[in-house]
C-alpha cells in the first residue's frame, strides 16, 4: 500500500510539473493580458509601466523561471485582475462548487440509484426499456441546454423556484454556504439537477447493470429460497453488492464535478471557482489559470486516493488483501 | 381573531400600511452584464468598476446622462491663470464615518492614486496633468498644469474622493508632489473589498462587496443631495445574457443591463416590463492600415498598399450599407456613424451636419477602377467576436458588401483577449473595434485613433493603423490647450471634419444600449452606459 501510495505521488509531481508548463505557456501564446486590462485610454507610458509592474516586458523564458521559483516557496502569484493571491482567490470561491458538487451527487445518487435497480429487476419489461431510453436523455442533452430549459420550466414559467444567483448564505465553520438556508437551498436546487442529470443517467446504467448480474447469483437465489420480501432482497443484498462500480465512477465523476462545473455554474450565476476559471480565461489572468488547473490536478488526485480507500471499506475481499500484503 | 374590534384594528392597520407600500418595497435588485473586479475606486479604470464607484464614492465634477458636467462634490469651477483650475467645494458634505469633506480629501486622493499596488490599470491618465495644488481655503482648491489644460474638470470627473481624516491623516501637512506623496497610511484594495475602507460621500453605503455573488448598497441617511429612492440595492453579477433575461422575467431581478438584441422584441412585448434605450459614446470603426507597405493581411497587389490611395479609402467608406447593418444585424439598436462620436456629444456635429456616407456601390466600384483596381484586391478583416455587440457578424456583412464592388473579402474573427494582442502588433489591414470615449468629447476618439502615433505626447495610443496628418494634428493640440469651451469644440469639430474627408478612418454606427426592467420603475439611458441605482426611478 506504502509502494503504491509513493509511486502514486511521484506519478502526481510530474502531472503537475507537465500541467504548469503547458499552461503557462499556452496562455502565454494567447495575448498579453494588459491588452485587455488596461484601459485604451491609457497613455502608451501608463501602458509600459503597468507591463513592467507585472513583469511582461521580460522574455518568457524568465517570467516562467521566476514563476517557478515563487512556485517553488508556495506563491503560485497575484491575480492580474483582483490583485489578490491567486490562491487565496480560489479557495474563496471553492466553497460555492464544493456544495454544489456535494449536492449534485447525492441527487444523482437519490435519481440513478433507485431507477437503475428497478430497471435492473424489471430489465425487459417496458419499465426498464423506458428508464433506458430516458437515461440516454441524460448523457446526451448539453448542460446549458438543460439548464436553461429548467430555468424556463421552473423559475420563469411556474415561478417555484429561483433563477439565479446563490441566496442567502451564511459561514460554517469559516465556510459560506448556502446549503444550510432555506433561501440558498432553493437556489440550490436547479444548478445541483442540471450537474446530477449527467451523473444520475450514468449511475442508473451501472446500477441497472449490477442489479442484473446479481440478480443471477447464487445468494439472491438463496434469499428467495428462504423466504425473504423481493424488496428486501434489493434493497440490502443486491444494492451493497453493486455500490462498488458506483462508487468508482462517481469518485472519478465528483472530480471533473467540482472542477468542470464551469457551464452549469455560467448558466446559473453561481459564484464556484468554474465561473472564476472562465472569467480568468477571457482576461487573460494567468495565474488564476495556472494555480486552478493545478489545484484541479490536486483535487483529482486525492480524490482518486479516497475511492482507493473507500473500497477497503465497502469490499472485505480488498481489505483482506490489503492486510495480507 | 373575528372579534369586531381586532377586524377594525387590522383594517385601520391596512389603511396605514397602504401609503407606506411604495416604502417597504424600496429594494431594487440589478441584474449586471459585467462584473467589477474589486470595490476600490483607484485600483482598476474598467467600466463596471467606475459604475460601481459612483454609488458610494463621488468625485469634484459630475456627468449627467449625456456626460455632460455638473456639479458635484464641487458646486463650480473656473480656470484661474494661466495653467490653473479652481474649484469651489460643498461645505456641507460629509463622509459616511462622520468626517467632514474638504479640499485636503482631494489631493490625498489624488496622492493615492499612483501607489495603487498590484492595480491592473491605474488613473493616472486622469491624474498624470496635475502639478501642484493650493488649497486658498479648505473649501476652495486650485489644481495646477503645466500648460494650460482645459480638460481636467472632465478628468476629476472619473475618480471618486476618499477621506484623509478617516485613514488618519492631516490633510493640510501633505506635501503634494507628482511623483509621490511619501507613506500616507493608504487603505489597501483588500480593505475597500471587505467594505472597512468604503467611505465615502455618495448616495449609498457599501454593504457587502462578494465576487461572483453579488453586491450590497444600502441608502446612506446622510446623504448631502436628495435621498435615494432605495432603501437598499442588490447588485448581482449575471453575465451570461439568457439566465440574465431569465432572471429578469421570473422576478428574480427588477432591471438588468445590456438584454442581448434577440430578446428585446419579447420583453417589449411584454407589459410587465419596460425597455429603454440610448445612444452610447461608442463607436464602432473600421481602421485602415495607412503606413506597412505591403500591407501584411492584403493579397492580389504587388508590393504596394492600396489603403495609401484614398480613392481606394473613400470606396471602401461608401461601399458600406450602414443602415442596412443598423436595421439588419442590430435590429434598430445602433445609430449610422458619420464620425467619431454621436451627435449631441462635445465636439460632434449637430444632427445632419457631417451625416454618415451615402452607400453607393457603382462610385465605389468607379473609384476603385480609377485608382487602379478595377479588378478589387483581396483583404482580410479582423474583428473580436465576443466584445462588441454582434460585432462578427456586423463584419461578416461588411466583407459582403466589400465583395459587391469587387474586393476579395474575408473575415478573421478570434476571441477578444487574442484579437486585441494581434491588432497592437499591426498584424491587420483593416479591423473593426470600438472606441468608448472616456471623456465625453471628441478629443478622446481624435487623440487615440487618429493622433499621429507620440508615445511621449500620450497621441495615437489606439491608432493602429498608424495614421498620420499634422494639419489634424496641430487642430487637436490647439484644442487641446484651448480653455473657452466655444473656441474648443470649433477646433474638435474641424479636425473631425478633416479626418472624415481623408477617409482617415471607416466609422459605422454607434451603439446603443437597451435596459430592460419592470414597468414600474424607470430609468434614463445614459451615453457613458452605467447603471446607477441613483437614477433609476419608481415610475410616474
Amino acid at each position: 500500500m506504502l509502494v503504491f501510495l509513493l509511486r502514486r505521488l511521484t506519478q502526481s509531481v510530474f502531472v503537475l510539473i507537465a500541467m504548469m508548463v503547458v499552461v503557462f505557456f499556452g496562455v502565454f501564446m494567447i495575448g498579453n493580458p494588459v491588452d485587455i486590462l488596461i484601459s485604451p485610454d491609457a497613455p502608451p507610458a501608463e501602458i509600459e509601466a503597468t507591463m513592467a509592474r507585472f513583469g511582461f516586458d521580460q522574455p518568457v523564458h524568465i517570467q516562467f523561471l521566476k514563476f517557478v521559483g515563487n512556485a517553488l516557496q508556495g506563491d503560485l502569484g497575484r491575480s492580474f485582475v483582483h490583485g489578490e493571491s491567486a490562491v487565496s482567490l480560489i479557495l474563496s470561491y471553492m466553497p460555492a462548487t464544493l456544495e454544489l458538487a456535494m449536492l449534485g451527487l447525492i441527487f444523482s445518487v437519490a435519481i440513478g440509484v433507485p431507477l437503475g435497480v428497478y430497471a435492473g429487476y424489471k430489465a425487459d419489461r417496458w419499465q426498464g426499456r423506458a428508464i433506458m431510453t430516458g437515461s440516454i436523455f441524460g448523457f446526451s442533452l448539453p448542460n446549458f441546454w438543460v439548464g436553461m430549459l429548467l430555468i424556463l420550466i421552473f423559475a420563469v414559467e411556474l415561478q417555484w423556484l429561483p433563477s439565479t444567483g446563490r441566496g442567502e448564505a451564511v459561514e460554517v465553520l469559516g465556510l459560506r454556504l448556502s446549503i444550510f438556508t432555506a433561501d440558498g437551498f432553493q437556489h440550490m436546487i436547479l444548478p445541483a439537477l442540471t450537474l446530477a442529470l449527467y451523473k444520475a443517467s450514468l449511475v442508473t446504467r451501472l446500477a441497472r447493470a449490477g442489479t442484473q448480474e446479481a440478480l443471477m447469483q447464487d445468494y439472491v437465489k438463496f434469499a428467495r429460497a428462504k423466504g425473504l420480501s423481493e424488496t428486501r432482497i434489493l434493497m440490502v443484498h443486491v444494492l451493497k453488492n453493486i455500490m462498488i462500480p458506483i462508487i468508482t465512477v462517481l469518485g472519478l465523476e465528483l472530480g471533473s464535478m467540482i472542477a468542470f462545473a464551469v457551464v452549469t455554474e455560467t448558466v446559473f450565476a453561481w459564484p464556484g471557482m468554474g465561473k472564476l476559471l472562465i472569467d480568468s480565461i477571457l482576461t487573460l489572468d494567468r495565474p488564476v489559470i495556472v494555480a486552478y488547473l493545478m489545484m484541479t490536478v490536486v483535487i483529482f488526485i486525492v480524490i482518486n486516493l479516497i475511492v482507493d480507500v473507500v473500497y477497503t471499506l465497502l469490499d472485505p475481499r480488498v481489505r483482506v488483501k490489503g492486510s495480507a500484503a | 381573531m373575528t372579534s369586531p374590534v381586532i377586524r377594525r384594528l387590522a383594517i385601520l392597520a391596512m389603511a396605514a400600511a397602504i401609503p407606506a407600500l411604495p416604502l417597504a418595497a424600496q429594494e431594487l435588485r440589478i441584474g449586471l452584464a459585467s462584473e467589477p473586479s474589486s470595490a476600490d475606486p483607484h485600483f482598476h479604470n474598467l467600466g463596471p468598476n467606475n459604475q460601481l464607484r459612483r454609488n458610494v464614492f463621488e468625485s469634484l465634477v459630475g456627468t449627467d446622462e449625456a456626460q455632460q458636467l455638473t456639479p458635484q462634490l464641487a458646486t463650480s469651477w473656473e480656470p484661474v491663470g494661466e495653467n490653473g483650475w479652481q474649484f469651489n467645494l460643498r461645505t456641507d458634505v460629509t463622509f459616511s464615518d462622520g468626517s467632514p469633506f474638504d479640499a485636503y480629501d482631494v489631493i490625498y486622493t489624488v496622492c493615492r492614486i499612483p501607489g495603487v499596488p498590484d492595480s491592473p490599470s491605474l488613473f493616472t491618465t486622469y491624474t498624470g496633468a496635475i502639478t501642484g495644488f493650493e488649497v486658498p481655503d479648505p473649501h476652495t482648491l486650485i489644481m495646477l498644469t503645466a500648460e494650460a489644460y482645459p480638460l481636467l474638470p472632465t478628468e476629476v470627473s472619473t475618480f471618486g474622493i476618499i477621506s484623509a481624516r478617516a485613514n488618519g491623516v492631516d490633510g493640510s501637512t501633505i506635501a503634494f508632489s507628482p511623483e509621490g506623496c511619501g507613506d500616507l497610511n493608504y487603505p489597501a484594495t483588500q480593505a475597500f473589498n471587505d467594505t472597512t475602507a468604503a467611505i465615502g460621500t455618495g448616495p449609498f453605503l457599501m454593504e457587502s462587496f462578494r465576487r461572483g455573488e453579488g453586491i450590497e448598497l444600502v441608502r446612506n441617511p446622510d446623504y448631502w443631495g436628495e435621498p435615494a429612492p432605495w432603501e437598499r440595492v442588490t447588485m448581482l453579477p449575471l453575465t451570461s445574457e439568457g439566465p440574465r433575461v431569465a432572471a429578469l422575467i421570473a422576478g428574480d431581478v427588477d432591471l438588468v443591463e445590456n438584454p442581448p438584441l434577440q430578446d428585446l422584441e419579447r420583453l417589449r412585448g411584454d407589459e410587465t416590463l419596460r425597455v429603454v434605450q440610448g445612444i452610447s459614446n461608442r463607436v464602432i470603426y473600421i481602421h485602415l492600415d495607412h503606413e506597412q507597405v505591403p500591407s501584411p493581411m492584403i493579397r492580389g497587389v504587388d508590393g504596394v498598399n492600396p489603403l495609401q490611395d484614398i480613392r481606394v479609402r473613400e470606396a471602401l467608406t461608401i461601399g458600406i450599407n450602414r443602415d442596412a447593418i443598423v436595421e439588419r444585424i442590430m435590429g434598430g439598436v445602433a445609430v449610422s456613424a458619420g464620425e467619431l462620436l454621436p451627435p449631441g456629444m462635445f465636439g460632434a456635429h449637430e444632427e445632419g451636419d457631417l451625416p454618415p456616407a451615402v452607400f453607393d456601390p457603382e462610385r465605389a466600384q468607379a473609384l476603385l477602377a480609377e485608382a487602379g483596381y478595377p479588378d478589387g484586391f483581396g483583404i482580410t478583416l479582423g474583428t473580436p467576436n465576443d466584445r462588441y455587440i454582434n460585432d462578427a457578424q456586423v463584419a461578416q456583412a461588411v466583407a459582403q458588401m466589400w465583395a459587391r464592388i469587387g474586393i476579395d473579402a474575408d473575415v478573421d474573427a478570434s476571441t477578444a483577449s487574442t484579437f486585441f494582442s494581434r491588432r497592437n502588433a499591426f498584424e491587420f489591414s483593416a479591423y473593426m473595434a470600438g472606441w468608448g470615449s472616456g471623456t465625453g468629447e471628441m478629443s478622446s476618439p481624435l487623440k487615440a485613433l487618429l493622433a499621429t502615433r507620440d508615445p511621449d505626447r500620450g497621441f495615437g495610443g489606439t491608432n493602429r493603423g498608424q495614421y498620420s496628418n499634422p494639419a489634424m494634428d496641430d487642430l487637436l493640440t490647439e484644442a487641446l490647450r484651448t480653455v473657452d469651451d466655444d473656441a474648443r469644440q470649433e477646433l474638435l469639430r474641424s479636425a473631425s471634419r478633416m479626418a472624415m474627408a481623408d477617409f482617415a478612418i471607416i466609422p459605422l454606427h454607434y451603439e446603443v444600449t437597451p435596459w430592460a426592467m419592470r414597468a414600474t420603475i424607470d430609468y434614463a439611458p445614459r451615453a457613458d452606459q452605467y447603471t446607477l441605482p441613483y437614477d433609476v426611478r419608481p415610475a410616474q
